[in-house]
């Protein structure tokens, strides 16, 4: 029987912990493949966040490192700057990089650290029970904003792709999602680029994904999908923000 | 070998070199500035990494990220500074990975003063940050000592894979003193099989993590360190005794304080009181049953904690001592050294209430 | 043999310098030696300070406090430190910008006008080598081929010119210290 379908060996067997509907799972696929595709996994180092996405270590099938709350691309810039020639990245939610962390990523960038940051936001804290993120929307209801996100007592959401994109030491800065196909393949090829530019030693790369939190929104999966595409990417223009090659 | 006259903070940071440390990550900060400025311009000569970050807070993280990675890997910074990192520290420890910290004290608390210290005792011993945990804590009297603590701290790191943490107040950091270089090897540092260094194919993927979710995990991970804390506690204290016969009063000091205490024995005996110096090298672990035996000897009628604090020290003084007889303090805060006179009255105190 | 001293003035003046070349002469000539500074914002402009211990045994504490020579660079310091000299002790005083005389009569003092002679010599920067000259002649602490030795090592290529400079700075405080009627004149100043 021809093979149609298989689970990336980028990824492990073990058993993922995410709530039905949300994109973490692809994202994490996404990676894993664009790893094997490019023959880089044996030699990759990658550092898992404080977040939803804190177990990913079990996950991704090569060396993994976890990080303290917010430090993945400073652990980065540690592991870079020893093993200036194997593939490092780090795998960051909305907390992590663009609230506690924001310095760490904004410097690595600075720096043009030679890693790749893949940024999945939900616009919302999903590991500890949906608190208001830098990139909630305004209006956005979450746990510590129950009337919403309120401009005149918060400001505006974040947009880290465009602050990436504005770094000299940044190579690559995009906005992608994963919410149906056509996406999902523009997300691969941006992911499978930005580690393409990592081996070419280019600059630091920075893939934000826009991503669903279901169980947080309070939305049914399908739902949440078609949230992100009416309000979020309203807010979040899908696009590339930075690219040193198309300058050149 | 040839003497050399050398400034504390760079001489800790040419040992370091020497001692095959080829990855450093700092921040500026009073008075311990002449660390990273030395690695900023050696370390590129020897093929290694200096990266100044954007705090103390990454500047630990890289290390954290380095340290995993199987680097020979070390920071340096100054109280305020050692407070921030307190959070890679702890991962650190947690994930079980060698490195060398080192800190030139000024004193605190808050923004404090750049003069020197020794009011961070607590934090270095304690653990400092979250969690059980442990920091082998080295504490240098003399610019030699602290040029041959970093090899030693090195080693000890990889031996038991966990943080060292040099602990010298901003006096050790900026006086000038001779060394002679004791040219170790560094082709024969030991494999790190654990780090994450990319699989290679050849292995299963390593993982450099402090998160055990599952409390029963949880629980083994912390008996299993504390067994490493148990055994570096018996073998690896380091101290000196400096106890004449029929020594009378017994000062326990550590960097500066140490010195002072030393001249006020002099200031002592041609008083006619017999004191002695016994100087903790191994802060954590505390030399504890080495200063209890020499407080149990008859002729010694009292025993005084000197420092740079108001009074941390002492804590682990009163714990060996452990009632036998009485411990008398001699303390200086905010960047105020104490003098041999004032120490040595301090003794003279302690001697009044011991009779 | 012990010598404690300590050195003070305005940030600027070479104080630090007077200071390192004091103790690393002395280790050089075989003695057990400690350099301390000030350190802080005074580094930058205001008072500095340091102590320099130079002994044929171990040296217990590197801070000065009751220093057996006192170098005077400005005149707060003189008004700081002079009481803590030791009595016998030595007390050299930058007279080019210290009008004040020295109150003890337990001391000796010597009143060097270095910025004078620096000038005479064409470069105000040896200023403080002028009083380490001063300082060396009347203590006896330091062989000028060590000195010599190691300004030539400080001073190479271009700066080469500078080792002389600096010497010639070194005699002619010696000669001051020495000469009484230059002492008098730069107490008449």
């Amino acid at each position: 029987m021809a093979v149609v379908y298989q689970k990336s060996t980028g990824l492990t067997d073990v058993e993922m912990h995410y709530c039905p509907g949300c994109t973490h799972g692809v994202i994490h696929k996404l990676v894993a493949d664009a790893l094997v595709e490019l023959d880089l996994l044996d030699n990759t180092v990658g550092v898992a966040p404080v977040g939803c996405s804190v177990f990913a270590y079990n996950y991704f099938n090569c060396d993994m490192h976890e990080a303290a709350h917010g430090r993945a691309p400073a652990v980065a810039t540690g592991i870079k700057r020893v093993l200036p020639d194997n593939t490092v990245f780090t795998y960051q939610g909305d907390g992590d990089l663009a609230a506690i962390g924001t310095a760490e990523v904004i410097h690595a960038a600075m720096r043009g650290e030679s890693i790749t940051t893949i940024f999945v936001n939900n616009a919302i804290y999903g590991m500890t029970g949906g608190q208001m993120a830098p990139t909630t929307l305004v209006g956005q209801k979450a746990t510590t904003a129950p009337l919403g996100r309120d401009q005149a007592h918060y400001g505006q959401p974040l947009h880290m792709a465009e602050m990436i994109g504005l770094i000299g030491g940044a190579a690559y800065s995009t906005r992608v999602t994963v919410v149906d196909m056509p996406n999902m393949m523009k997300a691969r090829n941006a992911i499978k680029k930005a580690f393409q530019m990592q081996r070419e030693k280019k600059g630091f790369t920075f893939v934000e994904v826009l991503s669903t939190c279901p169980t947080n929104w309070g939305l049914t999966p399908v739902q949440s999908l078609s949230w992100v595409k009416d309000t979020m990417m309203q807010e979040f223009p899908l696009g590339v923000f930075k690219d040193i090659d198309k300058k050149e | 070998m040839k003497k050399e006259l050398w400034k504390g903070n760079e001489a800790i940071a040419e040992a370091a070199i020497r001692a095959g440390c080829r990855h450093f990550f700092g921040y500026p900060i009073t008075p311990q500035n002449e660390i990273p400025e030395y690695m900023s311009l050696h370390m590129p000569k020897v093929g290694g990494v200096f990266v100044q970050a954007e705090s103390e807070v990454a500047a630990i993280n890289m290390v954290y990220g380095a340290a995993g990675s199987g680097a020979r890997v070390m920071t340096s910074s100054s109280s305020p500074g050692i407070s921030l990192k307190q959070e890679g520290i702890s991962y650190l420890a947690g994930a079980e990975l060698p490195c060398l910290i080192v800190n030139i004290m000024r004193g605190g608390p808050g923004l404090g003063t750049i003069q020197p210290a020794q009011a961070d005792y607590y934090q270095a011993t304690r653990g400092g940050g979250n969690g059980d945990y442990r920091v082998i804590v080295l504490a240098p009297a003399t610019i030699q000592e602290a040029c041959d603590q970093v090899r030693d701290g090195f080693d000890l790191a990889d031996k038991y894979r966990m943080p060292v943490m040099i602990l010298a107040d901003g006096m050790i950091g900026q006086m000038m003193e001779a060394v002679e270089w004791h040219d170790s090897k560094v082709d024969d540092l030991p494999e790190k099989a654990w780090a994450t260094t990319g699989t290679k194919g050849q292995r299963k993927p390593n993982i450099i993590n402090s998160l055990f979710i599952d409390p029963n995990e949880s629980e083994n991970h912390n008996l299993k360190l504390n067994r490493k804390y148990e055994e570096v506690k018996a073998n690896e204290i380091r101290y000196e005794a400096d106890i004449p016969e029929d020594c009378e009063v017994v000062f326990v000091a550590y960097g500066t304080p140490a010195r002072l205490a030393r001249a006020a024995v002099r200031v002592l005996k041609e008083e006619g009181i017999n004191a002695g110096l016994f100087r903790p090298i191994t802060l954590w672990p505390f030399p504890e049953r080495e200063l209890h035996e020499i407080a149990k000897r008859d002729s010694v009628k009292a025993v005084v904690a000197v420092e740079m604090s108001m009074g941390q020290m002492i804590d682990d003084v009163k714990i060996a001592v452990n009632g036998v007889k009485p411990v008398g303090f001699c303390g200086k805060a905010g960047g105020i050294v104490p003098t041999p006179r004032e120490v040595a009255d301090a003794a003279k105190d302690a001697l009044k209430g011991a009779r | 043999m012990t010598h404690e001293i300590l050195i003070s003035g305005f940030g600027g003046q070479g104080v630090m310098a007077i200071g390192k070349t004091l103790a690393e002469a002395g280790m050089k000539d075989g003695y057990e030696v400690s350099w301390l500074p000030s350190y802080g914002p005074e580094m930058r402009g205001g008072t500095a300070n340091c102590s320099v211990v130079i002994s044929d045994e171990m040296i217990i504490s590197p801070i000065v406090l009751e220093p057996t020579v006192l170098i005077a660079m400005n005149a707060p310091s003189l008004d700081k430190f002079l009481p803590n000299v030791i009595p016998g002790g030595k007390v050299f005083v930058n007279s080019s910008i210290v009008d004040k005389k020295v109150d003890r009569t337990d001391v000796d003092s010597y009143y060097i006008p270095t910025m004078e002679m620096a000038q005479h010599l064409g470069n105000l920067r040896v200023a403080n080598m002028v009083m380490l000259g001063a300082v060396n002649e009347v203590t006896d602490l330091l062989e000028e081929d060590t000195i010599r030795e190691m300004l030539s090592l400080l001073f190479t290529g271009s700066k080469a010119d500078l080792v002389e400079l600096n010497i010639n700075a070194l005699r002619m405080g010696a000669s001051c210290a020495n000469d009484e009627a230059c002492m008098i004149r730069s107490e008449s100043q």
